[in-house]
């Protein structure tokens, strides 16, 4: 069997598509998270690979469900944080040899193939359907949740890992080099930081609406609060540090006006769920969350960066899908949990969903404001990817927790939890879902 | 600041021998005349994806956006931490844009909106690279 990655058919891109045909039909039920790390030291057990069986178990477990019953598969094969493993480095053959391994001897190392976990996963008997989501769990959810409402898969696992290994963040490779190749050197001789897109847009954007940098810190405050609460995430587990408004206005610059903070720490992580039709997951150990809508942006900028208006017009686009597909409107969100890492770009999201009524340049003002999770207008429960480090999967795993009455420390109690909305990553390009308690 | 040498590919050959003679060429169109940067292989807006030429520009632009870098990945710009990353538009179709260090321009005062013309300077290499300097009033 050799996996196929999504067609561009399984993904809701455009405005004017309606109500989503399935909605309401489809639930995540288990949820499995792997213990987080900084790096990865080496060891079979906590490869890539092995964690990755580790959050699927979990999940399956979560649900209940015997493993002989889950017939799909949904994968995201990259696993790099920024982090590769050089040419010419040694194979870890202790590592390879504790595992069936495909013909890529880096498989369950530095990538991961939905061959590889299924030779590595005897209890897995059944799985018929397997297909790659690709960038994040953002994009895997989309497809996962098409796959099961057009009945390619009853019973779907889905699942994201990162591998983060010794040195710094993507100093390795071209651009520890002499020279680049004539193609890339059009616009990667400049040096600009991961974050330096963002960084740029929120320039902009303080410019155009008056606001600074300054007033970031009561979201960023908020969200490590909130992922001080989430006992999955790395902050959690290795550094239960508050961030107060002291010390993240006073870390280091990345790219000005993007600093430390500003930048998610890349982790070793792995987040799996169990997806099934509504209907078979009445069955199941945990509440079933049903997907009311999920739709995807492919908008790519003109030039090299997103200026703010591309970023504000595509937001608003696809909030606009949002709802569309899921018959809903703002109103009915009882919480956000959009993508924040960058956190510079969490107000683009938020603003084109229109939360809780904000509109273009009002979102940092709402951050001085009560986001809390005992307030009426929880923002980032999760606390993301600044409150619990790089993964993009909090936000989703916190949704259905939310809504399941199982957030636990970070359960919102300042509204009922009936619907929430998780997604991204960029403001330009991502998938997103929208979740709830109840099928209507 | 010394960037990266260049080593030319088929592909963006045409790119970095106009700037050894000192021209600025963008990727156009030949069937919509529109002008691309990023150049790719074929064209973003047309159904049938071209026909692609390198085109001459004016060189004059105007800084759009900035910021400044303090952890560069790139071993070689290391050295010359913190500097000036802008975003400069060009005047022959301002939708399209182009890095620069803005040589000249001290760090974090980077005057946006203003006027800007090209440059070309040696990379470690010796290959000429686009860079942008301020217009004086």
């Amino acid at each position: 069997m050799t996996t196929p990655t999504a067609p561009d058919a399984m993904y809701r891109n455009d405005e004017g598509l309606g109500i989503w045909e399935h909605r309401g039909k489809v639930a995540a039920v288990g949820v499995g998270h792997a213990p987080t790390s900084r790096r990865w030291d080496g060891r079979p057990e906590t490869c890539v690979g092995a964690i990755t069986i580790d959050a699927l178990r979990k999940a399956i477990d979560d649900a209940g469900v015997p493993p002989d019953q889950i017939d799909g598969l949904v994968v995201v094969p990259v696993t790099t944080t920024g982090a590769f493993w050089e040419a010419g480095k040694p194979l870890p053959m202790d590592v390879i040899q504790s595992f069936q391994q495909t013909d890529d001897p880096l498989d369950g190392i530095a990538k991961l193939s939905a061959e590889w976990l299924l030779a590595n996963m005897p209890e897995l008997t059944n799985v018929k359907f397997t297909m790659y989501g690709p960038g994040c769990m953002s994009n895997a959810l989309n497809v996962t949740a098409q796959a099961v409402g057009d009945g390619l898969t009853h019973t779907c696992l889905v699942v994201k890992s990162w591998h983060n290994f010794e040195g710094r963040y993507y100093q390795g490779g071209a651009n520890a080099g002499d020279a680049l190749p004539g193609t890339p050197a059009i616009t990667q001789l400049w040096g600009g930081p991961a974050s330096y897109s963002t960084a740029l847009q929120f320039a902009e954007y303080c410019r155009k609406y008056g606001k600074t940098h300054d007033m970031m810190a009561p979201f960023m405050e908020n969200s490590r609060r909130n992922g001080l609460r989430f006992p999955e995430g790395y902050w959690a587990q290795h550094r239960p540090e508050e961030l107060g408004p002291e010390d993240y206005l006073a870390s280091r610059w990345i790219a000005k006006p993007a600093n430390l903070f500003d930048n998610d720490i890349p982790i070793m992580m792995s987040g799996a769920y169990l997806f099934s039709t509504a209907e078979r997951a009445q069955d199941m150990k945990q509440p079933p969350v049903y997907i009311l809508n999920h739709a995807s942006s492919n908008t790519r900028p003109r030039s090299l960066v997103p200026t703010l208006d591309e970023v504000e017009a595509d937001t608003a686009r696809t909030g606009r899908k949002i709802y569309e597909g899921a018959g809903i409107t703002a109103d009915d969100l009882s919480f956000e949990n959009m993508y924040d890492g960058f956190s510079l770009f969490h107000q683009f999201h938020l603003e084109g969903l229109g939360y809780r009524g904000i509109g273009f340049g009002d979102a940092l003002d709402f951050y001085q404001t009560d986001i809390s999770i005992e307030g009426p207008n929880p923002v980032s429960p999760s606390g993301g990817n600044v409150g619990s480090g790089r993964s993009r999967v909090w936000m989703h795993t916190d949704c259905i927790q939310q809504l399941q009455g199982r957030a636990g420390a970070r359960q919102v109690t300042g509204v009922k939890p009936e619907v929430g909305v998780s997604g991204g990553p960029m403001p330009l390009g991502g998938n997103y879902t929208v979740w709830s308690a109840s099928p209507d | 600041m010394t960037k990266q040498g260049v080593e030319p590919d088929d592909f963006s050959q045409p790119f970095w021998d106009a700037a050894n003679e000192k021209r600025l060429v963008i990727q156009n169109c030949v069937g919509c005349d529109r002008l691309q940067h990023p150049p790719t292989n074929t064209c973003r807006d047309c159904d049938d994806g071209g026909p692609l030429e390198w085109k001459q520009v004016s060189g004059r632009g105007t800084i759009y956006n900035y910021g400044v870098v303090h952890d560069c990945p790139v071993r070689l710009l290391q050295q010359d931490q913190p500097f000036n990353l802008a975003i400069i538009m060009l005047d022959d179709d301002p939708g399209i844009q182009m890095y620069s260090h803005l040589p000249g321009v001290a760090v974090d005062e980077v005057p946006v909106g203003a006027a800007v013309e090209v440059i070309f300077e040696p990379s470690a290499n010796g290959q000429l690279v686009p860079e942008w300097r301020v217009i004086a009033d």
